[in-house]
């Protein structure tokens, strides 16, 4: 079995610092890290390579320094990475990203053997719009099972898998074929920690590096800002509104009180609506 | 704080070129929306777009098309029939059995069918699982470009859609353009946009179109669904009083004070991402950027610092209550009522007055 998982770099969004005057994002030296929610993909096709076999192969576009990022993959257990990295794929949207990435695949299974399942995660911190997977799938003529939170089952020799996906309202039991892209939930298993075995091993390991040529990308006018239909048009900070909150000085009396008064008498109908509501519970 | 808005920066590239729109582009009119039915009922969602996409069609003057996909019968009728009450001047329907269960690979082709033969120049869907899952496998069959979680949907001068949408977690908006591409997708989270007004209607026009595809066509099967037991929660982001706990309430034994006064308003409870990551309270119950939205005529926030990430996600809210014992602390700039004390010894007192309050005696003395 071959299981390709999409990985992606992203800045760790928990150091990043909006300057308090500007209200730009400060970037320079921010750490980068593996988006958190491709973790759970990456565990969870590890975990179906343990138990069925084959090989993991982690994939990433991005900058040259996104190798980082596929090093850490290949410490967490992945058999190789492969960085797609070309000025070509600068600038690229969600369309422009899955084009790439879905090229990269075909030349991974051409190369590495058949490609039976990709994985990706749910969404990623930064760009943030749950469009890649889809179109990777798309792009690949793959089944499309996204949210996923557990693979129930998988029939190699009968080319079948069952799983769990989130819906709305509940959780839908499906029953697909192979090969399947597969955006996996948050929370949905344990995330390994890396072997001292795997990362020294993967310190020695190479990562494969692709330019788009070498990807076998067919068409280089679909890739990064010339092959994305959307276009960033203007970047600006909310505007502030305008008054401060109201503070209420309870002025001797029980604080709650003077509150609860404040709050009705800036919006008198919400206490007849709140009878209502607590009469209901 | 009060910064005058910055001047547009202007990424590179081709944010500045002109909007061409090919010959066969131009035919595409109307704005439709995706009108998104689970198992018999219509996400709120789809009647929210239906208000936005009602302004957008006025603006253009063209007109506003429901989109309503799924098997024929009593359900089909309703949604096809509440959509016109919610603003539609027509209704393209796919009515299948094939299509009982929401399904990629089926909805996919009714979608991209009706898109390729009626030619939509904008197409929104609900941020939801279901509606991400059918948006981004539908914009990339038809390549086209797809905006997501859009907070503001308006139309240019020169009738593009411009659709805004948080970056870096909110702390920044960008307004995002499908250049040269048709129909124009975006899709919105549940409650960022009002629910419109809904007016008693006849069902207008309906246009139907077959779906081209049996069982047999289809690979993937659903085995089984399993509903949610626990109703909350989706009733989070639509409850009309929310109260909710951050970092300063200091324990997750102290968060029982957020659900005690929940539980007397009869209002849902949610908390600040910490305590989601700090395993004291379920992720489904998490506001803002990352977490629900919320529009409650009431939102009581204690101990939360009011994060730009917080902030989004509760901006809608009609009255926003902040507990906080910093006086500076940013909730104060946009919260309407604000009470500087320790949120730890006034939950219980507010509970504890609330209680008194709304007790059955009072509200006979009040209706009297
Ligand atoms: C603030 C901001 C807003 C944007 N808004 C839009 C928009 O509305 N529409 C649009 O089309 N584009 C948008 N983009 C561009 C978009 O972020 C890029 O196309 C990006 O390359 C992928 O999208 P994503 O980060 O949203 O990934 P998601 O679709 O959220 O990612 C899902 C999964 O796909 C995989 N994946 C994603 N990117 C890569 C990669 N480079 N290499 C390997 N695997 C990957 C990962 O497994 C990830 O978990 C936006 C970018 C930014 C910074
Ligand atoms: C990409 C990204 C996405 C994010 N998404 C979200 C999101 O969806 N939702 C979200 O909430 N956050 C989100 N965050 C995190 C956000 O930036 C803040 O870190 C977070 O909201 C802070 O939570 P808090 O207000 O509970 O904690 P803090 O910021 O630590 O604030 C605690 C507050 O409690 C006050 N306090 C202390 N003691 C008391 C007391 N006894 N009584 C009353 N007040 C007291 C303090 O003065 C302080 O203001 C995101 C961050 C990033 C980078």
């Amino acid at each position: 079995m071959h299981i390709v998982v999409c990985i992606k770099q992203v800045p760790d969004s928990a150091q990043i610092r909006v300057h308090p005057v500007t209200n730009t994002i400060m970037r320079q030296g921010v750490p980068t890290i593996i988006n958190p929610y491709d973790l759970f993909a990456l565990e969870e096709a590890l975990r179906l390579r343990d138990k069925f076999g084959g090989e993991v192969t982690a994939l990433t576009m991005g900058p040259p320094s996104a190798e980082d990022s596929l090093r850490k993959a290949l410490t967490f257990g992945a058999n190789r990475a492969v960085l797609l990295t070309d000025r070509f794929f600068a600038g690229a949207d969600t369309l422009a990203t899955s084009y790439a990435l879905a090229a990269a695949v075909r030349k991974i299974g051409a190369t590495y053997g058949d490609v039976d399942i990709v994985f990706t995660g749910k969404q990623t911190i930064d760009g943030d719009t749950a469009q890649v997977g889809p179109g990777v799938g798309k792009r690949l003529d793959f089944m499309q099972l996204t949210y996923v939170s557990k693979v129930v089952a998988l029939d190699l020799a009968g080319r079948c898998i069952d799983v769990e996906r989130r819906s709305e309202g509940g959780v839908q039991v499906l029953r697909s074929r192979l090969p399947c892209l597969i955006t996996m939930l948050e929370g949905t298993n344990e995330v390994r920690r890396g072997t001292m075995v795997n990362a020294l091993s993967a310190a020695r390991a190479t990562v494969v590096k692709w330019s788009a040529q070498d990807a076998g990308v067919e068409d280089i006018s679909k890739c990064g800002l010339r092959g994305s239909p959307t276009v960033v048009k203007r970047v600006f900070a909310p505007t502030p509104r305008a008054e401060k909150a109201a503070l209420v000085e309870p002025a001797g009396r029980p604080p709650a009180d003077a509150l609860i008064d404040e709050i009705f008498k800036l919006r008198p109908k919400l206490e007849a609506d709140m009878f209502e509501l607590a009469r209901g519970f | 704080m009060s910064q005058p808005p910055k001047p547009a920066a202007q990424p590179a590239g081709r944010a500045n070129a002109k909007k061409e729109l090919s010959e066969h582009f131009k035919q595409y009119k109307h704005v439709w929306v995706f009108i998104e039915q689970e198992r018999g009922h219509v996400h709120s969602v789809s009647w929210e777009l239906m208000g936005a996409g009602r302004k957008l069609a006025d603006k253009l003057g063209v007109e506003l098309a429901a989109v309503v996909i799924g098997a024929p019968g009593e359900s089909m009728r309703a949604a096809v029939a509440e959509s016109f009450c919610y603003g539609a001047d027509l209704a393209y329907i796919v009515a299948d059995e094939v299509l009982t269960d929401y399904r990629n690979e089926s909805y996919t082709k009714a979608l991209t069918d009706i898109v390729n033969t009626y030619k939509p120049e904008i197409l929104l869907l609900g941020a939801t699982t279901l509606g991400r899952d059918l948006a981004g496998a539908v914009a990339t069959t038809l390549l086209t470009g797809l905006t997501a979680d859009c907070t503001e949907l308006d139309v240019d001068t020169d009738g593009s859609l411009a659709a805004t949408r948080p970056t870096f977690g909110g702390s920044l908006l960008c307004t995002i353009y499908t250049l040269n591409f048709r129909p124009q997708m975006a899709t919105v989270r549940p409650r960022v946009m009002p629910m419109p007004e809904r007016v008693e209607k006849p069902v207008g026009r309906v246009i139907e179109h077959p779906l081209g595809m049996v069982e047999a066509d289809i690979v993937t099967k659903v085995l089984a669904f399993v509903p949610d037991r626990d109703k909350a929660q989706s009733n989070l982001a639509y409850a009309d009083i929310v109260v909710a706990g951050g970092l300063g309430l200091n324990s997750m034994e102290n968060f029982q004070l957020v659900r005690q006064l929940a539980a007397v308003l009869g209002a849902e409870y949610g908390c600040s991402r910490p305590l989601v990551q700090k395993g004291w309270v379920s992720s489904d119950r998490q506001i803002g950027q990352t977490g629900k939205t919320i529009r409650p005529k009431l939102y009581i926030a204690a101990g939360i610092s009011g994060a730009i990430q917080h902030r989004v996600g509760v901006d809608g809210a009609d009255l926003i209550v902040a507990i906080n014992t910093d006086k500076n602390a940013p909730i104060f700039d946009f919260a309407h009522l604000a009470i500087v004390t320790d949120a730890v010894r006034l939950l219980p007192a507010l509970t504890e007055a609330f209680r008194k309050r709304l007790s059955p005696h009072t509200r006979d003395r009040i209706a009297s």
